[in-house]
């Protein structure tokens, strides 16, 4: 579950994933909930990500740092340029296209453990 | 208010005199809709209503921008002299930065969303700073982020709840689509806010008009209609009229004060009132810019600051004029009875003219203000844009309790009829006309006082002639009618005599 790693800092040491993406939700709504599950489900497709959820109520200053109006907003980090997605994510194809996932399915190394 | 309404206390927001418009300021704990076109003010408002609460109520302030970056606001206002990053590091000013960041080049929205965020973001501000009052501009721009105008309407609808609960004084901008259509794209004001204030910035002539307008204050009073402002570097937004007095009665004070020609004194029945205002009207070589010179000499023979402002003469030809008639100007500057002013009638608004004049009066602080050629302004202004200025700039000299003698040119040699005269005559307490009279084919000039708010005064028309020591006023035009009018009529004296007989000697 991708909510299991909400608020966590990322480790300096490990190398970083080639996927980061970051889900900012407005208290324990049924909407941020539901944007999470959403979440959940569309990772599962991809292999080498990192997500983390950030509740805007308790850390307004992230939202800060983001510029973040809407909740819930998923940004994704990397890889560049930066894409924001706003909504519950339950449209599901406005959010692999918004991600560019599909993009990224042939770049994964044939050798990754994930590689299909 | 047809229902009774709990009555609102007020924020005074010393926000460049709109407290006065306001009737005290602004309701206190509720968000006030600020509508306008583009170019309408709106940021300049927000910002120096946070400005103001910092200066003069050491209340703090949360600004939160939808369309300009926080950057570009800063610099923007500090021409106000407005030092708003100082004001962030001492933590009353918070920027809650809403603006469109450059890596969304369009935003895809995936599912139903709420603002959220925001409303979490400007909470915290204001719990940082401990806000007094918080500006949000302008809400429009966000239609243009997140295309969903229904949840966006709702959400906002909850923003300014959320105010509400917090208990901060808001302004809250938006669009106007134009300045006499609906009051905002998006129609925000049926449901954001119990108090609306339009800006309007509308050609008129060759400029543009500012103006700001209380709509409604739900449970609370507010004075009605337009009221012009304009924005000058270094102060912000100033509102029209300068006096909050508003109201012109006649001269409160009894004391008089020399014209500087003691026939004219005697002819306005001792002199002018202290606190009056004076039109001198004629056409060009009258007489006017003597008259003000003599002015100008009277109150420095007695230890009077004169503050010159002429706008249609260089100094060069001022100091001239004056010599030519034994006036020293450059003496009297030195000695500090006298500043000089030129301006130029169409360098800067009617708003701004009105402004500095107030700003030099300020720092001068004069007895007398003397106006010459305050008929080049209304060429290139409009009637109601110039009985503005004339008024808003008698309130202000009344209510320093200062003596104003303004000048005014009429269009034709003979005769009268000068638009300025016939605007602004109601608002001077005293009318002296200068004019050209032809008499037995030899052109003459003649001298009357029309009206003297308050006070006797002589009814007649008086010869009178210029030479190297100034105007000399001499005897009435007896056989003389129609001088007014510019259609003089020899009178012969058997009607004279008869019309003496009629009136007893009230004719001349």
């Amino acid at each position: 579950m991708a909510s299991d790693r909400a608020g966590s800092e990322p480790d300096p040491d490990a190398p970083a994933s080639r996927v980061q993406l970051t889900l900012y939700v407005s208290g324990r709504t049924t909407r941020s909930q539901r944007a999470i599950r959403n979440l959940d489900a569309i990772c599962r497709q991809m292999a080498d990500y990192e997500v983390r959820v950030v509740d805007v109520l308790e850390q307004p200053d992230l939202a800060d740092r983001d510029k973040v109006l809407a909740t819930p907003t998923l940004i994704r980090r990397l890889p560049p340029p930066m894409r924001r997605i706003i909504g519950d994510l339950s449209d599901r194809e406005k959010v692999l296209v918004g991600l560019e996932l599909q993009a990224l399915d042939d770049p994964i190394p044939p050798d990754h453990p994930e590689a299909r | 208010m047809s229902e009774p309404e709990p009555v609102l206390t007020k924020l005074p927001t010393h926000l460049g005199g709109l407290d006065f418009i306001f009737e005290g300021g602004l309701p206190e704990g509720r968000t006030s809709l600020v509508a306008g076109t583009a170019g309408s003010a709106k940021t300049v408002l927000s910002a120096h209503f946070l400005a103001a609460g910092i200066r003069e109520a050491n209340q703090s302030g949360v600004f939160v921008t939808f369309e300009e970056s926080p950057r570009d606001i800063t610099r923007n206002m500090a021409s106000f002299g407005w030092d708003i990053p100082s004001w962030e590091r001492t933590g009353r000013w918070r920027y809650v930065d809403a603006s469109p960041s450059p890596d969304q080049p369009g935003v895809e929205i995936a599912g139903s969303f709420d603002l959220g965020a925001l409303m979490a973001r400007v909470e915290n501000a204001v719990r940082q700073v401990g806000a007094t009052r918080v500006a949000l501009d302008s809400v429009s721009a966000v239609f243009g982020h997140l295309p969903d105008e229904m949840t966006l309407r709702h959400e906002l609808f909850r923003l300014v709840q959320g105010l509400r609960m917090m208990g901060v004084t808001a302004v809250l901008t938006a669009e106007r689509p134009d300045d006499h259509g609906p009051i905002t794209r998006h129609a925000l004001e049926e449901f954001v806010t119990d108090n609306v204030i339009l800006l309007r910035n509308v050609p008129e002539g060759e400029k543009r008009r500012r103006t700001v307008e209380v709509l409604k204050f739900r449970g609370a009073t507010h004075r009605k209609g337009e009221y012009p402002f304009s924005i000058i570097p270094g102060v912000g937004i100033v509102l029209i009229p300068l006096s909050a007095s508003g109201l012109l009665g006649g001269p409160s004070s009894a004391q008089r004060i020399t014209s500087g020609n003691t026939e004219l004194d005697a002819m306005c029945g001792g002199g002018f009132f202290r606190d009056s205002i004076v039109l001198v009207s004629g056409a060009t070589g009258t007489g006017k810019t003597l008259l003000s010179t003599e002015y100008v000499r009277g109150g420095a023979r007695v230890g009077e600051r004169c503050l010159l402002v002429a706008f249609e003469e260089g100094r060069e030809q001022l100091l001239r004029n004056a010599g030519g008639w034994g006036v020293d100007f450059e003496q009297l500057e030195a000695q500090g009875t006298l500043r000089i002013v030129c301006e130029h009638p169409d360098a800067s608004s009617l708003e701004d003219h009105l402004i500095h004049i107030r700003d030099l009066m300020r720092e001068y602080r004069p007895h007398r203000l003397a106006v010459d050629g305050l008929s080049a302004l209304e060429r290139s202004s409009t009637t109601r844009g110039f009985r503005e200025f004339v008024f808003g700039l008698t309130s202000f000299v009344k209510q320093q309790g200062v003596n104003g003698l303004f000048t005014s040119t009429t269009p034709t040699l003979l005769g009268g009829g000068s638009v300025t005269e016939a605007h602004i005559s109601s608002i001077t307490d005293s009318v002296i006309l200068l004019r050209y009279v032809e008499v037995g084919g030899e052109m003459r000039r003649g001298i009357m006082v029309l009206k003297m708010r308050g006070s006797g005064h002589d009814r007649r028309i008086r010869d009178f002639a210029i030479d190297g020591q100034g105007m000399h006023i001499g005897a009435p035009f007896r056989n003389i009618s129609g001088i007014l009018s510019g259609n003089p009529r020899h009178v012969t004296d058997e009607e004279i005599v008869r019309l003496d007989e009629l009136f007893g000697d009230g004719l001349g």
